[in-house]
């Protein structure tokens, strides 16, 4: 008896596992997505912090 | 023998658990070559779109593309490359979303990533640039 109601409690377990799984394959990292938007979007809009600004004006001195 | 199967059971499945948690708050890929070319691109347009959103010729959308906001603002014998430079600017940015969604291995992520970019495009506008709430209204920033 014991023995029945953990294998039924060790499948439930399995299955939400698996399902949980499943869940966090298909799930969108919104905060990533927005961290890897922010370093876009500071690179085409030039809004680097001043540590990248030496580096962006340096092509333009030897002219 | 029954209970330490069972904290055993409880365990493994708590550490796949962090595991897939961890990776899902990692970086998202965005360092491949067709993304810096994107990249590129974009910053080189934007010389020329930043006093389009400055008048408020151009706005920024709710679905992560630019548009003709205020054709009035625009010369008419700069209209044409005003709406080339749209469509390339939209052109690029659509390419931008696929390529992140690829590069990542999830394409279904596009649309996702978009909307995450719309966002972002518009909470990071400067003042005085138009962007569309989310009903489509023209707003100033």
């Amino acid at each position: 008896m014991h023995c029945r109601a953990f294998s039924i409690f060790a499948a439930s377990l399995g299955a939400l596992a698996l399902g949980a799984c499943v869940t966090i394959n298909i799930y969108f990292p919104a905060a990533a997505a927005e961290r890897a938007a922010d370093r876009i979007i500071d690179e085409v809009w030039q809004l680097t912090p001043d540590s990248a600004k030496p580096k962006a004006a340096a092509p333009a001195t030897p002219q | 023998m029954v209970y330490s199967n069972w904290i055993r059971v409880a365990l493994l499945t708590l550490c796949i658990g962090f595991v897939d948690v961890a990776a899902a708050q990692a970086n998202l890929e965005i360092d491949t070559p067709a993304i810096a070319a994107l990249e590129r691109s974009m910053q080189q347009r934007h010389t020329q779109l930043a006093p389009l959103y400055g008048s408020g010729a151009v706005g920024l959308t709710r679905d992560g593309n630019i548009a003709l906001r205020d054709a009035n603002a625009v010369p008419l014998a700069q209209r044409a490359q005003v709406n080339a430079l749209i469509a390339a600017e939209n052109r690029d940015r659509a390419a931008l979303y696929r390529e992140i969604a690829l590069a990542n291995k999830h394409p279904e992520w596009e649309s996702e990533i978009r909307a995450t970019f719309a966002q972002r495009w518009i909470e990071r506008a400067q003042p005085g640039w138009y962007y569309q709430n989310p009903s489509g209204a023209w707003v100033k920033k």
